[in-house]
């Protein structure tokens, strides 16, 4: 019966693509545990009390920590997303509600590229910026490279998410005589959270494993430093320098110094979106 | 019999595209007026000049005289035309990330208003005009107006217009999303509001037009062919293009 014969070609070819698609989505999941798991297994038996509170030990001496490091790319990310967020977040809003013009598209245009720039590249931006005027190494010129790095991955995320928004929310804020920045900034804008609120944690996880860029800005420190004018340690920084001396004490630092840079970036991507979700439901439900 | 709207001569353009050929109507004050005519005709081009949201589109232009209450509508800030002629759209428009309360207290709190005490009254007075508030009364802040049934969405939107107090309202296809039920509580709502302000209504259906509107205009490609009594419309019309389309000859 020529009607049996392609109902079981289509079942099968249906069979086929759902596996086919989960397999490859076994793939995508796995490479992340892969890489998880290798650090646990390397890190985690380093990641000790000492290891949270001490700073880096002399060669030759055991122990030590990297929590000058942790503090430091704290600060630095902090001072990063204070900068970019809300030019990103702005330019976004420009794009979107404004942008339907030539400086528009130059500015969706330039941030394309400044998105490619190689992260080199802009920490030696920020170096002549910051560094040089100042004539010292700081965090403040570390967070400067990267909120460079920041903007355009949030600019663009927000004008995409602002464009989603359907245009009968506008209208209707129009329609009730509320003027258009009032419309943005508490219709629009807030319509749009979610998905912004995305683009920013995708833009502060990818800055927050730059090593490039910090190498001449905040340049590293092996000793407390709680000044954002001031050269300081960042968790990239350190376990690059350790990870290419020779000692295995020092390696085993660096595992462990991953695995903290990686669960920083988890814990706050999950705060984030924790405390924001719960806003969501008070607010919609 | 007061005009509340008197549009003269009035043109609009979408590009370089004619949408609107010089109109010239009197709204009369605290009656519902409906605008028929096939797709495509222009009258909601024609209602959204009235309010001064056709220029919202940047294509757009529009050039003539439209008073509301006597007061050039074009010489005044497009934000305070809307509040005074107010809008409800086709498809229910609630704010997505605002509770019932929010979504009525929208158009007072983000022009300014601040008093709790005025806010509380404006909503259940407006959502009681709308004939929502026995619905909604114990969920007002807990509920999102996204989370509202079709029907209920469009009244909202009518309690949220409302809200700004309006000399006018101008309702786009108001019912056309709904079913016949929520259909029906919107023409009753029409016929409450209109004791204390001015609909201009938009609408394909022509037994929706002759239920709810005193007067009716018919547009056809942008221009208005007829406008009279909806009765002398529906039953005597003058022109022969306005009988073909009411007796369902095209259109």
């Amino acid at each position: 019966m020529p009607k049996r014969q392609i109902s079981l070609r289509r079942q099968m070819t249906d069979y086929f693509f759902t596996g086919l698609a989960a397999s490859l989505s076994v793939i995508v999941v796995s490479a992340l545990i892969a890489i998880f798991a290798y650090l646990v297994l390397k890190g985690a038996g380093s990641l000790n009390l000492s290891f949270l509170t001490q700073t880096p030990k002399p060669v030759g001496e055991t122990g030590g920590g990297m929590a000058n490091a942790l503090l430091g790319s704290v600060m630095i990310l902090g001072i990063a997303s204070l900068f970019g967020v809300p030019i990103g977040i702005g330019a976004g809003i420009y794009l979107a509600e404004y942008g339907r013009n030539r400086l528009g598209k130059l500015v969706r245009f330039t941030s394309d590229v400044l998105n490619g720039v190689p992260s080199i590249v802009i920490g030696l931006v920020a170096y002549g910026l910051v560094v040089i005027p100042q004539r010292h190494f700081s965090a403040f010129a570390g967070g400067v490279a990267l909120a460079i790095m920041m903007v355009p991955t949030v600019a663009r995320t927000a004008e995409e998410m602002l464009l989603l928004v359907p245009h009968a929310v506008r209208e209707a804020a129009f329609g009730l005589g509320i003027p258009q920045w009032r419309t943005t900034l508490s219709i629009t804008l807030p319509t749009a959270r979610a998905g912004i609120i995305t683009g920013v944690m995708l833009a502060f996880a990818r800055v927050a494993g730059e090593t490039a860029p910090l190498m001449f800005t905040a340049f590293g420190n092996q000793f407390w430093s709680f000044s954002a004018n001031q050269p300081i340690a960042a968790l990239p920084l350190q376990i690059f320098t350790y990870a290419i001396t020779p000692y295995d004490d020092w390696h085993r630092q660096a595992w462990a110094g991953a695995l903290m840079l990686v669960m920083l970036i988890v814990g706050t991507t999950t705060l984030v979106r924790f405390v924001f979700m719960r806003r969501m439901l008070r607010g919609t439900s | 019999m007061a005009t509340a709207i008197e549009v003269r001569d009035l043109k609009a353009w979408f590009g370089k595209t004619e949408a609107l050929h010089g109109i010239n109507m009197s709204v009369a004050a605290k009656h519902a007026t409906a605008v028929i005519g096939p797709s495509g005709c222009g009258k909601s081009t024609f209602i959204r000049c009235l309010n001064r949201m056709h220029e919202t589109n940047p294509e757009a232009k529009a050039e003539g005289k439209v008073k509301v209450g006597g007061m050039d509508i074009y010489e005044m800030p497009a934000v305070d035309v809307r509040r005074r002629v107010g809008m409800v759209f086709q498809k229910p428009n609630p704010f997505p990330t605002m509770t019932i309360y929010e979504n009525v207290a929208a158009g007072l709190k983000l022009n300014g208003t601040r008093n709790h005490r005025t806010l509380d009254e404006v909503v259940e007075h407006s959502l009681q005009q709308a004939a929502l508030w026995d619905e909604v009364k114990d969920v007002l802040k807990k509920k999102s107006g996204a989370s509202l049934s079709g029907g209920q969405q469009q009244r909202l939107c009518i309690a949220r217009a409302l809200a700004v107090s309006p000399e006018v309202m101008l309702m786009d296809e108001p019912a056309s999303a709904l079913d016949p039920i929520s259909t029906a509580k919107i023409e009753d709502l029409i016929f409450e509001l209109k004791q204390k302000l001015t609909i201009v209504i938009v609408t394909h259906n022509m037994q929706q037009a002759s239920r709810v509107a005193e007067f009716t205009g018919f547009f056809l490609m942008g221009n208005l062919i007829e406008f009279d009594k909806t009765e002398h419309i529906f039953t005597n019309p003058s022109d022969k293009r306005t009988e073909d389309y009411i007796t369902g000859r095209f259109g």
